[in-house]
């Protein structure tokens, strides 16, 4: 396969987002694959400059989302991949607006500049499985035909609804465009930073009250895999990605050896405060909506048409753990030493009785 | 007495008790356990839920079972059965009962209303012991997979109905669980019990509340509220529960969405339940009897 060939490794990419961590990752990988001919790394100029040893391979160009339009087209640019969202507001940075600024006015230029670049014929997103949203009447397992029941309370719920909304409309407009649509599961892995790592690696984890989430996660290389494959061969649509199987959450934090602390569930209008309790006052409700409902996907799909299966969902959180060995109170050890004394303990007192007796 | 795997010491009945019990603490404290994608803790079921109902079914209800031969060995099965008792205990009940006695010991999966998920604590427990969203999806993705699912298709109008109307099997709503059954080609078992109904004998549903609570309806039975959490002990009703010959469907997979097939095959099973309940009910002429 030749590089800008009509099917395909891509000869000229574009990746958003890579002053951020999948951002880089991605383009780093794709700078390394002899099939992709050039990778230009797109970020806004305010951006930091992080991550540059990883991103050798790649220019990187700084501009504005707005101005992304003539850069696609002088460029004779094959693909974009959109990876510049994000998934809880910084106050740093903006807050809420901005994070709302970047995912949807940012997904928004973008596509229409996408719609008018005359080489592009693929274009890769990353969207979430919050795309579901979230509601006690929703099926336990979702396909990617499943239809939101409810339009989610959290931000990047539907910041996630709208970039979808507006990938459909560039599909219609550009038929002759691969358009894929990556849903993914929340990422971990052993150096995945992200707002569920660093609230598994809390020694006491708050939880909602009388509530067990049946939880997925995706391991982080795994995300870059399908990521890169969805770039280098051409599987349009839309497609779930998670690792197979589930673990509760009781279950996950049993397994990373912390301590669940429930914290009763209020009403809707108390929901800010428990989000501020579980520790995310900063992400506001679309973690509380996930340690509500839960939120398992069915994988077939990808499974079928990316031939690759991401490891599973227990294996990725195993993997976080032994990365995040501080922290931990429960130890299989303590758990072994604590089950021998007491049993211990019982046949001590039972021989005794037993000697009293006869 | 020190070191070395616990459970291999050396020790009389009582002791192994005791060794194996830590040891199931210990694995579940560890998280060493399976959870399926609806929630399903098979190993929480069978260890902590079905000895509880058993204890129940057996000893304070008891329980008589026939027909088990007409649920599949093995393969999907859908389970339609009369819901009854203010509290929908007959369907926990019907689990556990279908787990011990069944020759292949094969956990029934329930299916319930959204407003049992909207509760906490009894939404966890829900998923756990097997049950899931009474939905299309979820309920033809079991069937898929080969599991028994059982539905009330009653719903809250056959739990929350007066004492003056039991063993009348009420609406049968759309028949959703017939499509479901259609679109996989699962044979569907009708099964009849009886004695739910007077376990918590509704006398009266004071309906402003259940709206102030939100609730389908709110009981008031001849224990309950007088009696406070006293008054949530049930009554100690003698249960029959009888397993119909199953209903084939796979030459119908093209009818899922013929409305008429459906409500005939929906009618079907509420008559064959109905029949059998009263049948059940003259071999059982005192309904707290032996």
């Amino acid at each position: 396969m030749t590089p800008g060939g009509p099917s395909g490794a891509p000869g000229v990419v574009v990746v958003t987002g890579v002053s951020r961590y999948l951002g880089a990752h991605v383009a780093a990988r794709l700078a390394a694959d002899p099939r992709v001919g050039r990778v230009l790394g797109v970020d806004p100029p305010e951006a930091g400059g992080e991550f540059t040893d990883l991103l050798n391979g790649v220019e990187r160009v700084r501009v504005d989302a707005g101005s992304i339009g003539g850069l696609l087209a002088d460029l004779d640019v094959d693909a974009v991949v959109h990876l510049a969202l994000v998934s809880a507001p910084d106050p740093q940075h903006g807050g809420r607006a901005a994070m709302k600024d970047q995912n949807v006015i940012g997904t928004m230029q973008l596509l229409a500049a996408a719609q008018h670049a005359p080489r592009l014929r693929k274009l890769v997103i990353r969207s979430s499985t919050a795309a579901y949203g979230a509601s006690f009447r929703d099926p336990a397992v979702f396909t990617e035909e499943t239809e939101p029941r409810e339009v989610p309370r959290g931000g990047f719920g539907r910041d996630i609804l709208d970039i979808e909304g507006y990938v459909r409309g560039f599909r219609r407009r550009r038929p002759d465009v691969t358009a894929t649509v990556l849903r993914f599961a929340p990422f971990i892995g052993s150096t995945a930073d992200t707002t569920l790592t660093r609230y598994f690696a809390q020694p006491l984890v708050p939880t909602v009250f009388g509530r067990d989430p049946r939880l997925q996660f995706l391991h982080f290389e795994d995300a870059l895999e399908v990521l890169h494959r969805s770039i280098v061969l051409d599987r349009p649509g839309t497609y779930n990605v998670a690792g197979p199987g589930v673990l509760a959450l009781s279950q996950a934090i049993r397994r990373a050896g912390r301590v669940a602390v429930p914290v009763l569930e209020p009403g809707l209008s108390g929901a800010a405060a428990l989000a501020r309790a579980l520790g995310f006052g900063r992400y506001g409700l679309d973690q509380v909506d996930l340690f509500v409902h839960g939120r398992v996907v069915d994988t077939n799909r990808l499974e079928r048409k990316f031939g690759f299966t991401p490891r599973s969902t227990a294996a990725a959180f195993d993997d976080f753990i032994r990365a995040h060995r501080n922290g931990v109170l429960v130890t299989r050890e303590r758990l072994a030493a604590a089950e021998q004394l007491v049993l211990d303990g019982v046949r001590q007192v039972r021989s005794t009785a037993a000697g009293e007796r006869s | 007495m020190s070191g070395g795997v616990v459970s291999e010491q050396p020790g009389d009945h009582w002791d192994r008790k005791v060794a194996s019990g830590l040891a199931f603490l210990r694995g579940r404290l560890a998280g060493d356990y399976e959870v399926d994608e609806f929630g399903f803790d098979p190993q929480l079921t069978e260890s902590v839920f079905h000895p509880l109902l058993r204890l129940l079914y057996r000893d304070w209800f008891r329980t008589e079972v026939t027909g088990l031969e007409h649920v599949p060995d093995v393969g999907a099965g859908l389970v339609v059965g009369n819901h009854s008792g203010t509290v929908a205990l007959d369907a926990l009940i019907l689990s556990a009962v279908l787990h011990d006695q069944h020759p292949r010991h094969r956990f029934l999966r329930l299916l319930g209303a959204d407003l049992v998920f909207r509760m906490p604590v009894v939404s966890a427990v829900v998923r756990k012991g097997g049950g899931t969203v009474a939905c299309n999806p979820d309920a033809e993705r079991l069937l898929d997979s080969g599991e028994l699912v059982s539905v009330f298709p009653e719903g809250f109008k056959g739990v929350g109905k007066l004492y003056a109307e039991r063993y009348k099997l009420q609406r049968f709503g759309r028949g959703g669980f017939v499509s479901a059954a259609l679109r996989t080609g699962t044979p569907i078992v009708p099964v009849a019990i009886v004695g739910g109904e007077e376990i918590y004998p509704m006398l009266a549903d004071v309906k402003p509340l259940a709206r102030l609570l939100k609730l389908p309806y709110f009981p008031v039975t001849p224990t309950f509220p007088w009696l406070g959490p006293l008054g949530m002990v049930p009554l100690p009703s003698k249960w029959m529960i009888e397993f119909c010959p199953p209903i084939a469907t796979e030459h119908l997979t093209d009818s899922a969405d013929d409305p008429l097939v459906v409500f005939n095959l929906a009618d079907q099973v509420r008559e064959t339940i109905q029949q059998t309940l009263h049948r059940l009910l003259e071999r059982r002429p005192d309904p707290f009897g032996p």
